[in-house]
């Protein structure tokens, strides 16, 4: 079994872009389950969300503590938050930065990606300015670091969620912007 | 079609099989998202129903009495505190014998102001007169809901069809949902036995004195124990269309097992994953799973618990001077057969703490060590709690 947890804002999509995950992963042949961390969530608060794959039916409902692999939606949190807290010897980090964080020694012994979301959920007006809308992106970038799911995959759960086909393009375009060029640094 | 579901949106799909013809609702958390669904199947045409609005949980039961009265289908949904103001109404709907099916997402009650799983809120409704189903996962929820409301038609009760909050009600998986007509199949419209008619006046409600009370009373005991029957039908006509079938229990490696877990909702789900590691070491372990609490299904715990010679009850809920709720209904259950194993009862999972397979498995240590129980009620990892000095 492969648990992932995904770090955000509220108001940036995380929770949906667990859903999309999953989606996107039953869609390529897994089980899954996904689920937000159970509180209350306010716009700008510290959000967690979390899936859970694997090949055979998911028996464990239970928080995610020891998550595999993790990503950041928002880099503000490096400072906030241990996002590396219960993460596993050389899980992939996925964060949302145009440049490597400078100080590199809390990620040593993990593998580290980055991709700058912001910038490609903005070139297709997702979200705003202030409040880009970066889930799309985040798991493009997310499916080329793990090298799974298959891109076609993501699409077809971000269709699924978005019915107004010009939404949807807007997206699907994002998350295969953010696979394409996802830096893929590795371990640290 | 199998559908990465919310466990709140596969009661909505349910209730949109089942062609609901009145919902009513007061929004409280972790249940919100179930009737979220609704309103917009309401509002956008796919579901052909009238949602009402109302100012309080105890209003909308009593909306849904009334509606229900008039001889349509009808549906809600709530949670802990919720539930707990709807009380009087509850008893209301059963003693009316009318068959209204609500959706229950287990709630902690307050204080402290918690939004996450605990049952006492529902197993504090214990005597009301409804029938109640615990669910393990997003299908059963599903299979389950759509199945309540040909059991409370057949036996006119009403049901309450219970899931954990947040470890059901808000996680995504794969559930199959079924087409429309398959269901219709399954399920008829509903054809009331007595009904609010104007071209046939009747009263209903009235005083009744003791001469007739507790002939009625009885015959919601009666009606109780068909239940269990009709329960086990209303399953095989399911089985017949869908090939799923969950049972009043489950017994899960029961035949040889030396201590059963008693287990409910999705706890189950984590105990059969428990099992599976104290199996493979050799272990004789084994779960009963209770899905169906009323009517209580005796006969059959008795004959799965008959060769265990301990359970170990998993109680997320507590009823204060005594113990776990599920706990005392096995004791009860179990005292009057001849060598029934000892009854070992365990407090986890309280306001929405996880119940893991490690601590699963403690519980199973700490009963085999054991060879009778130091306390009625073992409450486990209390030792976190901190007092303020």
């Amino acid at each position: 079994m492969i648990e992932i947890r995904f770090h955000g804002r509220g108001g940036q999509g995380t929770v949906v872009a667990t859903i999309l995950l999953a989606k996107a992963f039953f869609q390529a042949g897994y089980q899954v389950q996904s689920f937000p961390f159970f509180g209350v969530e306010r716009r700008g608060a510290p959000v967690e969300a979390y899936v859970r794959l694997d090949k055979k039916k998911i028996l464990l409902r239970t928080n995610v503590t020891e998550p595999d692999h993790v990503a950041v939606q928002d880099q503000t949190l490096l400072h906030s938050i241990n996002i590396t807290r219960g993460l596993k010897p050389s899980g992939w980090i996925l964060i949302n930065s145009p440049t490597l964080p400078v100080d590199l020694q809390p990620f040593t012994g993990f593998q580290l990606a980055h991709v700058d979301a912001n910038r490609i959920a903005l070139q297709r007006r997702l979200g705003t300015r202030t409040h880009p809308i970066v889930n799309t992106s985040m798991i493009g970038a997310f499916a080329r670091m793990l090298e799974m799911p298959p891109l076609a995959a993501i699409a077809e759960a971000i269709r699924e969620d978005f019915p107004v086909e010009t939404e949807a393009m807007r997206n699907i375009d994002a998350a295969q912007e953010a696979y394409a060029e996802v830096n893929i640094v590795g371990r640290i | 079609m199998k559908r990465v579901l919310e466990g709140s949106h596969a009661v909505a799909e349910a209730v949109r099989l089942a062609k609901v013809q009145v919902i009513s609702a007061y929004p409280i958390t972790p249940q919100t998202h179930i009737v979220e669904i609704l309103s917009q199947y309401c509002t956008n045409g796919t579901m052909k129903a009238k949602f009402l609005r109302v100012e309080s949980e105890h209003s909308c039961m009593a909306a849904l009495i009334g509606a229900q009265s008039v001889g349509v289908r009808t549906f809600t949904a709530t949670s802990g505190q919720g539930l707990a103001l709807m009380h009087e109404l509850l008893h209301w709907a059963a003693g009316a014998r009318l068959p209204i099916v609500m959706a229950e997402v287990n709630r902690a009650l307050a204080p402290g102001w918690n939004i996450w799983v605990d049952q006492t809120d529902s197993l504090a409704q214990r005597d009301t007169g409804w029938i109640q189903m615990y669910c393990e996962d997003g299908q059963e929820v599903l299979d389950s809901t759509i199945q309540a409301f040909l059991l409370a038609e057949t036996v006119n009760l009403p049901v309450m069809i219970v899931l954990d909050a947040f470890y059901l009600s808000h996680t995504y998986e794969p559930v199959d949902v079924p087409e429309p007509e398959e269901v219709d199949r399954f399920l008829p419209p509903f054809a009331p036995k007595f009904q609010l008619d104007t071209a046939q006046p009747c009263a209903f409600g009235s005083l009744v004195g003791p001469g007739d009370y507790m002939d009625m009373r009885y015959q919601i005991a009666l009606a109780m124990d068909d239940a269990l029957i009709r329960f086990g039908d209303v399953e095989d006509a399911f089985a017949a269309l869908f090939n799923r079938r969950y049972g009043p229990v489950e017994a899960i490696d029961c035949a040889d097992a030396e201590i059963i877990f008693i287990t409910s909702g999705t706890v189950t789900s984590t105990c059969r994953l428990a099992l599976q590691e104290l199996r493979a070491q050799g272990e004789k372990a084994g779960i009963l799973k209770i899905k169906l609490f009323r009517p209580f299904p005796v006969d059959r715990i008795r004959k799965e618990l008959q060769a265990a010679k301990k359970i170990a009850v998993i109680d997320r809920n507590f009823s204060f001077g005594a113990s776990g709720i599920f706990a005392q209904e096995l004791r009860a259950a179990l005292c009057n057969t001849p060598r029934h194993p000892v009854v070992f009862g365990y407090v986890a999972g309280i306001g929405g703490r996880d119940v893991t397979p490690e601590l699963l498995k403690e519980i199973y240590w700490l009963t085999k060590n054991s060879e009778v129980p130091q306390k009625e009620s073992i409450w486990m990892g209390i030792q976190e709690v901190k007092y303020a000095d």
